[in-house]
C-alpha cells in the first residue's frame, strides 16, 4: 500500500509539471496567427504514417536514419509497457495486461528486444557525437548547451533501457522456479537472466525493485525535461507531421490582406464588396514572435537540431552565413524570450529586441536560394523557405529594405513588367527569323 | 493572341514565353528552339506577345507581395479575358506560380510544362528521335528545384533525355536531392551574399564530375548559372549548356 501511494503522489506530482508546462505552452500558441485550415485528414494520416511511423524522410540517409528508426519504433513498443507500469504502481497489480495473452507475448518481446536494439544505437549515437567530428553537429547556432542538451538526452534514453533490460532479467529469475508463472516473453531478457542465477533470491528483488522504480522514475523526469529542451522533438515531431502543410514544396502561402488591398487599388468599384473580416492586419510579414504562425512555432517545437536542413543549404555549404536550423532554433529562442511578457502585457509588450535583427539578419535571410533542399530534407517536414519569405515581406513591405538588385527588378517590374529593363514593345523581338529546317 | 482573338479563333494551347524567353539572349533560342518543336508537332497554340508581363514571381520571393499580387491579378484578367485554359510554360518558375499560387486569386487554367507535353507526345509515339542523331553523347541532367523539389517533377526530363541519347549519366546529388544553381528566389539579379564560394560553382563542379560533354538544364536561371560556371572553369569549349528543348531540336534537325 505504502508504494502504491508513493506511486500516486509521485505520479500526481509528474501530470501537475507536465499540465503546467503544457498550458504554458498553449499560451504561446496562443499568441500565433493562423497558418492554414487543417483539413483532409485521410491524407494527414497517410502522411503521418509514411513520414513519422515509416521514418521514410529520415531513411533518406539510409545508415545513420536506420538507426533512429530502430529508436522510434523502440519507444512506440516499449511505451506500451510503461502505461502497464503505471497501472502496476497504482494498483499495486504485477503485469497488469497479461490479460491480453498471445498480443501480451507479443508486446513484451518486442519490448524486451527493442530494448536491447535501442540501447545499441544509443551507445553509438553518444560514441558518434562524443568521439567523431560530424560536421551537421557544428555551427554559428550550436552552442556548448546544444551539444550538452543532446548528450544528457541520450544518457537518459541509455539509463531506461538499462533499467528496463535488468527489470525484464530480474523478474524472470524470481518468477523461474516451481509455482510461479512467467507472464510475457523476453527473448533478450532470457538469455541474459542467468547472470543473476548466482545471487540470492532477495537480491535479485531487490534488482526488480531498483530497476522498477528506476525505470518508471526515469521516465517521469524525462517527460518533463523534454519540454525544455531540444527533444520536446520525442512528444512534437508526430503531431507536426501530422498537422505537415500539404501544398507542392514549390508553394508559398498568399496573402489574403494585400490582395484585398491589391483589388481595391485595381477594381475600385468592387472595394466596398470585400468580407470585413480581411482586413489589413498592422503588420505585413514576420518581424518578431507575435508574427508568425501557429504552424511556425510548432515547428520550432518538434525541431530536434539534426542539422539535415543546413546539411543541404546551398547557400550555408558555400560559406554564407544562412542556416535554416539556425532560423528554426532562433523562433523558439525568441519565443521563450518574449512569450512570458506577451503572455502578461497583451500584444503591445515590446521588450526593445526583435526576432530579426538581434536574432535573424537580413544577410541570412538574402542568401536563399529558395530551393527547398532544407525543407525536402527534414524528417518532421518543416519548412523554413516559407518562413524566409515571410521575414522578407516585412523587410520590404514594412521597411522597404531590399539588396540593391533586388531594388532594381521591383522598379523594372513595375515600369516595364520584366525583371529586366526590356520595354514590353520587344516581347516578340525573340521570334523574328524563326525558320524551320526543310527536311 | 490579340490577332487570333480578332479573328474568332481560339488555340489550343497558349505558350507563356516568359521574361527570359523574350529578352535574355541565350534563352530566346530554347523559346525559339521550343516553338520550332510545336510548329512541328504541328500544336494549335498562341502567346500574348507585348501583353505578357512578369508573373510576378521574382518580386514575390523577394518579399514584395504587393507587386507580385499587382502583377498577377492583372495577368489573370488578360488571360480570363481571352478564355485561355491551358497554359504551356518553360521556364519553372513561370510554371510553378501559375500551377500553384495564381489558383489563390482565382485563376482557374491549367499549366502545362513543356517537358510534360513533349513526354506525352513522344509516349503517343507523335515524338520520336534516332538516338544516333546526337551520337550517344554524355549528357548529365540538372534538375530545376522549381521542377524537381518545388514540383516532384523527375520523371519527365530524364525519360526525354533518354530518348535522346544513351549516354545520359547522373551526378552525385540529382533529382530531389539536387543542388541548387544559386539563381533561384532572386539570386540571380543579387550579388551573392559574402561566403567562400558561389554555388553556380559548386554545382557545375559537380556537373564536370560526371565527364559529361551536354549539361542539359530546364529552366532560364539554371542556364545562365550553369553557363557561368563552365565558364569560370575555362571550360566551355569541350562542355557545352543546352536547354532539353535545344537537344530536341538538334536531335530532329529542325
Amino acid at each position: 500500500m505504502g508504494k502504491q501511494i508513493a506511486f500516486a503522489v509521485i505520479l500526481l506530482a509528474t501530470l501537475g509539471i507536465f499540465s503546467y508546462t503544457i498550458s504554458r505552452t498553449i499560451r504561446y500558441f496562443k499568441l500565433t496567427k493562423k497558418a492554414f485550415p487543417v483539413r483532409d485528414f485521410g491524407k494527414r494520416l497517410q502522411v503521418m504514417m509514411s513520414v513519422a511511423f515509416g521514418q521514410t524522410k529520415i531513411f533518406r540517409r539510409p545508415v545513420i536514419g536506420f538507426f533512429h528508426a530502430v529508436v522510434f519504433w523502440g519507444f512506440c513498443v516499449i511505451a506500451v509497457g510503461s502505461v502497464e507500469m503505471v497501472v502496476d504502481g497504482l494498483s499495486g497489480s504485477e503485469k497488469a495486461l497479461q490479460f491480453l495473452g498471445p498480443l501480451y507475448d507479443l508486446i513484451m518481446a518486442s519490448g524486451d528486444i527493442f530494448g536491447l536494439l535501442v540501447a545499441i544505437c544509443i551507445v553509438i549515437f553518444l560514441g558518434r557525437r562524443l568521439l567523431f567530428h560530424i560536421k551537421r553537429f557544428e555551427g554559428i547556432e550550436m552552442k556548448r548547451v546544444s551539444h550538452l542538451d543532446a548528450n544528457i538526452a541520450l544518457s537518459m534514453i541509455l539509463i531506461l533501457m538499462i533499467s528496463l533490460l535488468g527489470m525484464n532479467m530480474a523478474y524472470l529469475s524470481i518468477h523461474t522456479v516451481p509455482g510461479k508463472q512467467v507472464a510475457g516473453v523476453y527473448p533478450v531478457s532470457s538469455l541474459l537472466a542467468g547472470i543473476f542465477s548466482a545471487l540470492p533470491a532477495g537480491k535479485v528483488f531487490v534488482i526488480y525493485e531498483t530497476c522498477w522504480w528506476l525505470h518508471i522514475l526515469m521516465i517521469f523526469v524525462f517527460a518533463n525535461v523534454l519540454p525544455y529542451s531540444k527533444h520536446f522533438h520525442v512528444f512534437m515531431s508526430v503531431p507536426n507531421v501530422f498537422l505537415s502543410r500539404l501544398d507542392p514544396l514549390g508553394k508559398l502561402s498568399n496573402m489574403d490582406n494585400i490582395t484585398c488591398e491589391v483589388r481595391m487599388m485595381l477594381y475600385p468599384e468592387q472595394g466596398a464588396g470585400l468580407p470585413a473580416s480581411v482586413l489589413p492586419p498592422e503588420r505585413f510579414g514576420v518581424k518578431d514572435a507575435e508574427d508568425i504562425t501557429w504552424k511556425n512555432y510548432l515547428d520550432s517545437l518538434a525541431c530536434t537540431e539534426c542539422g539535415r536542413c543546413t546539411s543541404v543549404c546551398p547557400a550555408n555549404l558555400t560559406g554564407k552565413l544562412l542556416s535554416p536550423r539556425k532560423i528554426i532554433m532562433n523562433i523558439r529562442a525568441r519565443m521563450k524570450e518574449k512569450g512570458p511578457g506577451l503572455v502578461k502585457n497583451g500584444t503591445g509588450f515590446n521588450d526593445n529586441k526583435s526576432l530579426l535583427n538581434d536574432y535573424i539578419t537580413p544577410e541570412e535571410l538574402w542568401a536563399c536560394t529558395t530551393c527547398n533542399a532544407c525543407a525536402m530534407e527534414c524528417p518532421v517536414n518543416i519548412n523554413h523557405p516559407g518562413l524566409i519569405i515571410d521575414m522578407r515581406r516585412y523587410l520590404v513591405m514594412e521597411e522597404a529594405s531590399a539588396p540593391s538588385g533586388i531594388k532594381w527588378i521591383f522598379g523594372n517590374i513595375e515600369n516595364n513588367g520584366a525583371a529586366w529593363q526590356f520595354s514590353a514593345d520587344d516581347r516578340m523581338v525573340w521570334a523574328k527569323d524563326i525558320t524551320l529546317n526543310q527536311n | 493572341m490579340a490577332d487570333l482573338h480578332a479573328r474568332g479563333e481560339q488555340p489550343e494551347y497558349l505558350f507563356w514565353v516568359g521574361c527570359a524567353g523574350a529578352f535574355d539572349d541565350r534563352y530566346k533560342k530554347v523559346a525559339q528552339a521550343f516553338v520550332k518543336i510545336l510548329t512541328f508537332l504541328d500544336i494549335s497554340y498562341a502567346v500574348l506577345g507585348r501583353e505578357e508581363s512578369c508573373t510576378g514571381d521574382p518580386a514575390r520571393r523577394a518579399g514584395n507581395e504587393m507587386l507580385y499580387q499587382m502583377q498577377a491579378l492583372q495577368n489573370i484578367a488578360i488571360l480570363e479575358s481571352y478564355g485561355i485554359t491551358r497554359i504551356i510554360t518553360i521556364c519553372p518558375h513561370c510554371y510553378n506560380i501559375f500551377k500553384n499560387e495564381y489558383p489563390d486569386l482565382g485563376a482557374k487554367f491549367e499549366t502545362i510544362n513543356y517537358l510534360q507535353l513533349l513526354d506525352q507526345f513522344i509516349v503517343s509515339g507523335k515524338l520520336s528521335f534516332d538516338a544516333a542523331a546526337l551520337g550517344g553523347v554524355c549528357v548529365t541532367y540538372h534538375d530545376p528545384c522549381y521542377l524537381g523539389r518545388a514540383n516532384d517533377m523527375y520523371f519527365e526530363p530524364r525519360s526525354i533525355l533518354k530518348k535522346l541519347t544513351t549516354g545520359l549519366v547522373e551526378m552525385e546529388r540529382n533529382k530531389s536531392f539536387a543542388f541548387c544553381c544559386g539563381g533561384g528566389g532572386t539570386q540571380m539579379f543579387k550579388e551573392a551574399e559574402k561566403g567562400n564560394k558561389e554555388v553556380y560553382v559548386e554545382r557545375t563542379e559537380e556537373a564536370l564530375r560526371t565527364n559529361a560533354t551536354v549539361i542539359a538544364t530546364a529552366c532560364p536561371f539554371c542556364m545562365t548559372m550553369i553557363t557561368d560556371g563552365i565558364k569560370s572553369k575555362n571550360r566551355e569549349d569541350e562542355i557545352k549548356n543546352f536547354d532539353i528543348a535545344e537537344l530536341i531540336v538538334q536531335s530532329l534537325n529542325l
